[in-house]
């Protein structure tokens, strides 16, 4: 690809297919629907051209890329639902970490079952706490899990004593991220499976069309009859078990359970969903445009370490980057 | 609980019944004993003033409120309605004033929100939906895409889009609260087609408003409801208007204010405002005018003539593209509402609830907005200064409010656009405009309203008064600009104008 760099030609190709697909009045098309994808691909070549030789383009690059995002893409689904509602979880890159310590202690004395049910059991309880807070309580979503974005990581230093907790379980370090299917990395599977559950869920089910209408316009939701209330209870809740999930990933990929793990993700996952479209009015979403965004990240975290860029760097230029793409999605 | 409308019993040709409702809030009654019955295929109109309960009793038949006593009875069948569900099950539909749509929904979403038709494996079939939103959409005859994004479409198609929403599910009922508020002439009319056609099928409709020729027109009967009480069920055809008013404000009012009394404008050499030349946009195309201190201009045109975008480049909302303003007879550059204020101009915007008010916010602090730098000590706002202007604004505007540090959005509809007035008037302007300032208050309140356009005239003001009420365009206007197509196409003085079809006409055009 990209070979042909000849101007006249490529202008030719890009604007060719869309003219052949018949969209009606592509003036008053929006692209800033689509401006993740624009973006992704505009950022994939740029990279292709100028970090060739750096060996961006080779396929265990390119697989690494996928692995890296894999974690934040399963947080980031689920962060979706939470925005599309309106709402925000902060909580969930130290629920990850509290989920690997847990994990990782229960499956050392008790064994496999146990470390994954303890692992889901963060997941439910600090979800649970989030949802029934904002749900209830009608406390905002923004504070409730700042709050827990303390206590859970707070606990997960406290249980741990600051000290890494090794896996040696094969079986659930192969399991959770470590292992493959074939040539295809288990990470990718599990970041498959959750982009198409969620995808599927968000706009083909009531529980996905209940949480666009809870988060696009509360009253008319509870007007036509939906209980608003179970809705942000339930993306909550599935916020929580989904970052625990993360978390486990994170252990299994890792062999280990720390209390660092999944630190920040929070920032990235809410920044893959913006990125993908979702507007932070809530209303709106899309699960694809979530693992775009992801991925357009996880692009741009790997291009600038190829481009041999050290890490205060790679923060400004990704910073930067993601305010741009965020400005050019804005609608007037 | 609620029943299927099976074979109507011979008993029932009617819809609802509604029997010795008594409702309290916080040991307050709001509703004392009512009894309200709608027929079949009937059109009921339901007024009152504010407080006078008709929200309370829509909201017990819609399921919203429990009722502490008496019966519903829906096609002579008792009910008992513990939610919102349950009163749509039972086929009462409500297409709401605060419109309750989804706006980044689609059409054929909102029509089938909550009750999507499932294809196989239990996902939504959005295909069936949009098929059946396009049939009903069809019944309705009425031209809409179900696949539009509902806050892509104008305010009109919200509307119909919430009817076929209640139609799509059956309703038997439907209640309208103040449909046409925010409707052109010529929609309304397309709108009151539509419900004569409902009623042709059998579908019976309880129609809330103000408006009193809108009653007349399309009611078979009206109830009045005064403190939480039937007042009376009649027959249009055996009621006066006169006889409605009283009955909603306990005393014969709307007569005099709603008539024109010529005002004498004291003579002045030079206008206190003159447009000349102003574009903006695509709706106002060239529009000059000059108002004179103490006069009251009208402003009439239908939805879309430029009215609203006119009042909106005078305040500095919406950019000029060319012309000029002028006030008091110096060019004066407005750019923005801080440039507008400075140059003593106000907007009482159209829609009190988006653009004129912080709901969330107390009375006084609303009131305080636009005039912090009068309450300024030093760096700092004072309290006790901001507490003694609100209450004198509270006091001047008889805005009723017990406590001022309540929120806004506890007020009914006519207190708050007192308090839109009074936060303006506060600023002390000199030319004051008011888009739609009437609209969804009661005629209490409205009179007070127009009373008090005509005051501030007196006072010296110049005053531009939009609206698509004509009999109220006419009560206060002593010149009227008709607008067409972003441009000025008739100036007509007050005394031109003998009735309301004048006025109409020139309006249409035609």
């Amino acid at each position: 690809m990209a070979r042909n760099t000849a101007p006249p030609a490529a202008t030719d190709d890009t604007a060719a297919p869309q003219g052949r697909r018949g969209l009606p009045g592509l003036g008053e098309l929006d692209w800033r629907r689509y401006v993740i994808y624009i973006g992704f691909v505009v950022v994939f070549i740029f990279f292709a051209v100028f970090l060739r030789d750096a060996g961006f383009l080779s396929a265990n690059n390119l697989l690494n890329i996928f692995r890296q995002t894999a974690t934040i893409t399963v947080i980031a689904v689920a962060m979706t639902y939470v925005i599309a509602c309106a709402e925000i979880d902060l909580s969930v890159g130290s629920v990850a970490g509290l989920s690997s310590v847990v994990t990782a202690m229960a499956l050392s004395r008790w064994g496999l079952i146990a470390g994954v049910l303890g692992g889901l059991a963060v997941g439910v309880i600090v979800g649970s706490a989030n949802g029934g807070l904002v749900s209830l309580l009608g406390i905002p979503s923004f504070l409730v899990t700042l709050g827990m974005l303390g206590i859970a990581a707070g606990v997960a230093q406290w249980i741990t004593a600051s000290a890494p907790q090794p896996i040696l379980n094969d079986a659930f370090n192969l399991l959770f991220g470590s292992g493959n299917l074939g040539p295809v990395p288990g990470l990718l599977i599990w970041s498959g499976i959750s982009v198409v559950v969620g995808a599927i869920v968000l706009s083909k089910t009531r529980f996905g069309r209940q949480v666009l209408a809870t988060g696009g316009n509360r009253t008319a939701a509870e007007f036509t009859g939906i209980n608003t209330r179970r809705i942000k209870f339930s993306v909550l809740l599935l916020s929580g078990v989904v970052a625990s999930i993360a978390g486990m990933l994170y252990a299994g990929r890792l062999q280990s359970g720390r209390f660092q793990w999944g630190a920040g993700d929070e920032l990235s996952a809410i920044a893959a969903v913006i990125l993908g479209g979702t507007s932070l009015f809530g209303g709106s979403g899309s699960v694809i445009g979530t693992l775009f965004g992801a991925l357009l990240i996880g692009l741009i975290n790997n291009g600038l370490i190829l481009a041999g860029l050290d890490v205060s760097q790679q923060q400004v230029v990704r910073g930067a980057i993601i305010i741009l793409a965020v400005a050019l999605a804005r609608r007037k | 609980m609620t029943q299927t409308t099976d074979a109507a019993r011979p008993d029932s040709d009617l819809a609802v019944q509604m029997r010795r409702i008594h409702k309290s809030f916080d040991t307050v009654p709001v509703l004392t004993g009512v009894d309200f019955e709608l027929r079949r295929g009937e059109i009921h109109a339901l007024a009152g003033g504010n407080g006078a309960g008709k929200s309370t009793l829509m909201k017990i038949l819609q399921g919203v409120y429990s009722l502490d006593e008496g019966e519903i009875l829906v096609e002579g069948r008792p009910v008992r309605f513990h939610s919102i569900h349950d009163a749509k099950a039972a086929g009462i539909g409500m297409v709401f004033q605060e419109f309750s749509l989804v706006p980044t929904l689609t059409v054929a979403q909102n029509i089938f929100l909550a009750v999507e038709p499932l294809g196989p494996g239990g996902l939504i079939n959005d295909r069936e939906a949009a098929r059946r939103s396009r049939e009903t959409l069809r019944r309705m005859d009425v031209d809409i895409n179900p696949n539009a994004v509902v806050g892509n479409l104008s305010t009109a198609y919200w509307q119909l889009t919430e009817i076929a929403k209640a139609l799509a599910q059956d309703a038997r009922v439907l209640i309208m609260d103040e449909p046409t508020a925010s409707l052109a002439k010529h929609e309304a009319d397309s709108l009151f087609e539509l419900v004569e056609r409902l009623k042709a099928e059998g579908i019976a409709v309880i129609y809330i408003s103000h408006r009193m020729d809108e009653v007349y027109r399309i009611a078979d009967r009206i109830t009045i409801l005064r403190d939480g009480r039937r007042l009376f069920t009649k027959a249009l055809s055996e009621v006066t208007p006169e006889q409605i008013v009283e009955g909603i404000v306990g005393r014969e009012i709307e007569g005099e204010a709603m008539t024109w009394q010529e005002r004498s404008l004291p003579p002045e050499p030079e206008p206190l405002l003159e447009a000349r030349n102003l574009r903006s946009g695509r709706r106002v195309q060239g529009v000059s005018f000059s108002l004179r201190a103490g006069e009251i201009l009208g402003l009439a045109g239908l939805m879309g003539s430029g009215r609203t975008e006119l009042a909106r480049c005078l305040f500095g909302v919406d950019q000029l593209d060319g012309g000029e303003i002028l006030v008091r007879g110096r060019r004066v550059d407005i750019s923005s509402p801080q440039e507008a204020t400075a140059a003593r101009i106000a907007l009482v915007p159209e829609d009190r609830r988006e653009q004129g008010l912080v709901l969330e916010h107390s009375v006084r602090d609303n009131l305080l907005l636009p005039l912090l730098t009068r309450i300024k000590r030093g760096p700092l706002l004072s309290d006790r200064e901001g507490d003694r202007l609100s209450r004198s604004l509270i006091e001047r505007f008889q805005v009723k409010v017990a406590n001022p540090a309540r929120p806004v959005r506890l007020l009914s509809g006519g207190n708050q656009q007192k308090v839109v007035i009074a936060k303006w008037l506060g600023t002390e302007p000199e030319v004051l405009i008011m888009d739609e300032p009437t609209a969804g208050v009661d005629i209490g309140t409205k009179t007070e309203i127009l009373q008090m356009i005509r005051g501030l005239a007196d006072e010296g003001k110049g005053v531009i008064v939009i609206s698509s009420e004509y009999p109220e365009l006419l009560a206060v206007s002593d010149r009227v600009l008709v607008l067409r197509n972003g441009s000025v196409a008739q100036e007509l003085s007050r005394r031109d104008i003998p009735d309301e079809e004048t006025l109409q006409l020139a309006v249409q055009g035609v």
